[in-house]
C-alpha cells in the first residue's frame, strides 16, 4: 500500500504513471495515484473532461497502465454504466472494478443527471469526485462546489463582493439521498484513510460514491508544497468532513480531535486573501467559520 | 417467413437477430415503440442483452459508447430533440471509431413543437460522421438494420450507423415484412463483434485521448476517409445481403424506372412509395419519368448520383428538411455533384414538402412535377403553402 518514498522505477509500476503534466504540488494527482495502486490493474476507468484528462492522456502519450476512456465533460458515469452493463453480460464482471471519474464541476454541476441515473440504476461503479472547487482546467471558473467566498475567475471579489456568495452544494448527502450502498468523503491530506475508504468499495457491489478534496495549487493561488498541509487544514477547521455513508446513514467521521480556526485554512490560500484586508472581511471569515462549525456539529466531529 | 408487422416491431426483431448485448433507451415519441418491443424480448428472454432505462437521450449515447468501448454489439433508438440532445455523443462516438447502430425515428424538431415526420433530426447529424442510411418501408427497415451492423463493424469502417426511419409513417404502420425465418443465417451474414482496440484489463488502451494541432488535423482526415471509403462496404454488405437472404433494395442509390427517363424525383425514405405510385401511373399515360432513392445520406453518393443523372433532363428534388438560410439540403448537395463532376445539362428543382408530418398525396406529387418541369433553379421552395398562416408567430 502506501509506500515512504517512491522511485522513478516504481512510479512506472504504477496504474498512474510519471510523465503526466499535472502541475507541481497537484494533489488531484497524487489522489488518482493513491486510488489506483489499492485498486490495481483490473480496473477499467473514465474520466470526464478536465484536468485530470488533459494531462494524463495526449496523443500519443498516456499515464495508464489501465484500460482508460474519456468522452466528454458530463457522461462519465454514463460511460461508466455502459462499460459495467458489458462487462456483467459478456461475464467478465468478476475481480473488475469500474472507476468512473469527474472534477467537481463534472460531477455537481453538468454531470449531475447521468451520476443520477447511474446512482438510481444502481451499477457496479465507483464513482470519484475530485473535488477542487472550481473549474481549475479552463482557469478557475466557479463551479457548484466552490465554497463560500473563494474568489475564482468568475466569482472575483471587487468592490462590492467577496468573491463566490453561496456555500458548497452538499454533494455527498445528495449521492446518499440516492440510497446507494455506500458514500465516503476523503482528503489528500489523509492518504491512509483515503486507501481505506477506496479498500473498502471493493467488497460493495452497486453504486459507490467517494470525494475527494484535492486543493489545486494555480485555483487556490498557495505554494506547491503546501498542497497537504492545505487539505490537513481543511479537514482540521471543518470545512471538509470527512466521512463514511451506507446508504442514507452516517456509518462513521473522521474526528478532528482539536478544532483550528478556519484562519488558520484560509490565510495560506490566494483565493481568500481579499478576506484579509480589513474589518468587512472580518466579518466574513466569521460566517466561515460559522460554517464550519455547524459542520462540526452535523456531523459530529470533535 | 411473411407477416403483417408494424414497423417498430420489424425493426424491434432485426435488431433481435442482430443480438446486441447492450442496448440503452430513453423514450421519445415516435421511437417508443422499438424499444417498448425490445424490452418485452429482454423481459420474456427471447434477447439475451443488458437493457438499460437511462435518464436521458444523452446517457443513452454514452451509455452504447462505453458499451461499444469494451467490445460489444450495442443498439439505442431515438427521434428529433433526444437526437440533438444526443448529437454532442454521437460526433464522439464517431471521433472514437465505435461501431455502435442506432435508429432515428424521424420527426421534425421544436419550436413549434411536432412529434410528427420530417427528417430536419437526422440532417442535423449530417456532419457527424456517423453513417445515415434511410430506409424507405418496413421490409427495408428491417434488412437495413442487419445490414447496418455488417457496415459499421466492417475493420475498414468502425464507424456509427444511423438508420433513419420515417416516425409513424413507418414505425406505426403494419405492413408485410418477410422476416428472417433462421439467426444462425444471420450469424453467418453477422460475425461476432471482433474488435482491435478495446477496454481490456489484459491489454490497456487509452481511449479519447487529447489531440493537439499537430494530431488533429489528420485525426479528422481519418475520419473522414473512414466514412468516404464505406461506400463500397455499404455495396458489398447490401450485395452479400441479397445472395444470402434474396432481398435488395438499393445500396447507395436506387434507379426505379429510369432507363429512358428524362425527368427524375429524387428523395429519401417513405415518400418514395408515394411517388413510385404517381410515376407508374404518368409512365402509363407515356410520360418519360423515373425515381432516384437516395438509401445512403452519409457517405454521400456523389458519383453515383451524378452517373444516375447526367443524361436526363430534369431532377426534381422532394426533401422533408431544409437548411434554413440556406434552402434544400439534398438538391444541394446534388447540384453540387453535378457541378463538380462538370455536368451542366440538368435543371435541378429542389422542393420542401410534408414537413411536421403534413401528408404528401399522390396529387401534390403529381401537381409538383406538372410546376417543376416549367422551372429552373429552384432551391428549396416550400410547396403547399396555407396562404393563411403565413406571417404569424407561432
Amino acid at each position: 500500500m502506501l509506500t515512504n518514498m517512491l522511485t522513478k522505477e516504481d512510479t512506472h509500476k504504477q496504474m498512474f504513471t510519471m510523465g503526466h503534466s499535472g502541475c507541481s504540488g497537484c494533489s488531484q494527482t497524487m489522489a488518482v495515484r493513491l486510488i489506483t495502486e489499492v485498486l490495481g490493474k483490473n480496473t477499467i476507468a473514465t474520466s470526464a473532461t478536465g484536468c485530470l484528462e488533459v494531462i494524463s492522456a495526449k496523443f500519443p502519450e498516456s499515464s495508464w497502465n489501465i484500460p482508460w476512456i474519456h468522452s466528454l465533460f458530463e457522461n462519465s458515469a454514463a460511460v461508466a454504466s455502459g462499460i459495467e452493463a458489458a462487462l456483467q453480460i459478456t461475464g467478465k464482471k468478476e475481480g473488475i472494478t469500474v472507476l468512473a471519474q469527474a472534477g467537481d464541476g463534472g460531477t455537481a454541476d453538468i454531470g449531475l443527471q447521468a451520476l443520477s441515473g447511474m446512482f438510481e440504476r444502481n451499477h457496479d461503479v465507483l464513482y470519484v469526485c475530485y473535488d477542487n472547487g472550481a473549474y481549475m482546467n479552463t482557469g478557475y471558473q466557479r463551479s457548484g462546489l466552490t465554497p463560500y467566498d473563494a474568489f475564482t475567475s468568475t466569482s472575483p471579489s471587487g468592490k462590492i463582493s467577496f468573491g463566490n456568495n453561496r456555500p458548497k452544494k452538499y454533494m455527498p448527502e445528495i449521492a446518499m439521498a440516492h440510497r446507494i450502498p455506500y458514500t465516503a468523503v476523503a482528503s489528500v491530506g489523509y492518504p491512509m484513510d483515503l486507501q481505506k475508504k477506496v479498500k473498502k468499495t471493493m467488497s460493495i457491489k452497486g453504486s459507490k460514491y467517494l470525494q475527494v478534496d484535492v486543493p489545486c495549487t494555480p485555483g487556490w493561488k498557495y505554494e506547491p508544497r503546501y498542497s497537504v498541509k492545505i487539505a490537513q487544514l481543511g479537514v482540521q477547521s471543518g470545512l471538509y468532513p470527512l466521512f463514511e455513508a451506507e446508504y442514507d446513514k452516517i456509518i462513521s467521521v473522521k474526528k478532528i480531535g482539536k478544532k483550528v480556526p478556519v484562519e488558520e485554512y484560509l490565510k495560506l490560500q490566494g483565493r481568500f486573501k481579499h478576506l484579509f484586508k480589513d474589518e468587512a472581511g472580518k466579518a466574513e471569515i466569521e460566517k466561515i467559520q460559522k460554517i464550519a462549525d455547524e459542520n462540526i456539529e452535523r456531523y459530529g466531529l470533535l | 417467413m411473411k407477416k403483417v408487422m408494424e414497423g417498430s416491431m420489424a425493426i424491434s426483431d432485426s435488431i433481435r437477430m442482430a443480438e446486441p448485448k447492450v442496448i440503452s433507451a430513453y423514450p421519445i415519441t415516435p421511437q417508443t415503440h422499438i424499444v417498448e418491443h425490445l424490452s418485452q424480448m429482454v423481459a420474456d428472454g427471447d434477447l439475451k442483452a443488458e437493457y438499460i432505462m437511462v435518464e436521458s437521450e444523452h446517457s443513452a449515447a454514452s451509455v452504447v459508447l462505453g458499451a461499444s468501448a469494451c467490445g460489444v454489439r450495442t443498439y439505442t433508438a431515438t427521434a428529433a430533440q433526444g437526437l440533438l440532445y444526443m448529437e454532442e455523443v454521437i460526433y464522439n462516438i464517431a471521433g472514437m471509431r465505435l461501431p455502435v447502430v442506432m435508429t432515428v425515428a424521424n420527426r421534425a424538431v421544436s419550436a413549434p413543437i411536432s412529434i410528427w415526420n420530417d427528417m430536419q433530426d437526422s440532417m442535423a447529424l449530417r456532419d457527424s460522421g456517423a453513417i445515415q442510411l434511410v430506409a424507405e418501408n418496413n421490409q427495408e427497415a428491417y434488412d437495413m438494420h442487419i445490414q447496418a451492423y455488417k457496415i459499421a463493424e466492417n475493420p475498414d469502417v468502425m464507424l456509427p450507423v444511423i438508420v433513419c426511419v420515417d416516425g409513424f409513417v413507418l414505425t406505426h404502420t403494419f405492413e408485410v415484412v418477410d422476416t428472417i425465418d433462421h439467426i444462425e443465417k444471420v450469424r453467418e451474414y453477422l460475425p461476432p463483434l471482433n474488435m482491435q482496440y478495446k477496454l481490456d484489463v489484459n491489454n490497456p488502451y487509452s481511449f479519447g485521448t487529447v489531440a493537439e494541432p499537430s494530431i488533429y488535423h489528420e485525426a479528422r482526415y481519418n475520419l473522414s476517409n473512414a466514412i468516404n471509403n464505406s461506400k463500397s462496404i455499404i455495396v458489398n454488405a447490401a450485395n452479400e445481403y441479397k445472395e444470402m437472404f434474396g432481398k435488395y433494395e438499393g445500396a447507395l442509390i436506387d434507379p426505379y424506372k429510369m432507363d429512358d427517363a428524362d425527368t427524375v424525383i429524387v428523395a429519401m425514405g417513405s415518400v418514395l412509395g408515394t411517388i413510385k405510385d404517381v410515376v407508374d401511373e404518368l409512365r402509363e399515360s407515356g410520360k418519360k419519368i423515373g425515381v432516384l432513392k437516395v438509401r445512403s445520406f452519409r457517405p454521400f453518393p456523389s458519383d453515383e448520383i451524378v452517373n444516375a443523372l447526367k443524361n436526363i433532363k430534369n431532377a426534381i428534388v422532394i426533401e422533408k428538411a431544409v437548411s434554413l438560410g440556406k434552402g434544400g439540403i439534398l438538391s444541394c448537395e446534388i447540384r453540387d455533384a453535378l457541378y463538380q463532376r462538370k455536368v451542366n445539362s440538368v435543371n435541378v428543382n429542389g422542393y420542401i414538402l410534408g414537413l411536421g408530418g403534413r401528408d404528401i398525396t399522390p396529387q401534390n406529387i403529381y401537381d409538383l412535377i406538372m410546376k417543376a418541369e416549367k422551372e429552373e433553379n429552384i432551391d428549396g421552395e416550400f410547396f403547399g403553402l396555407n396562404n393563411e398562416l403565413l406571417n404569424k408567430v407561432f
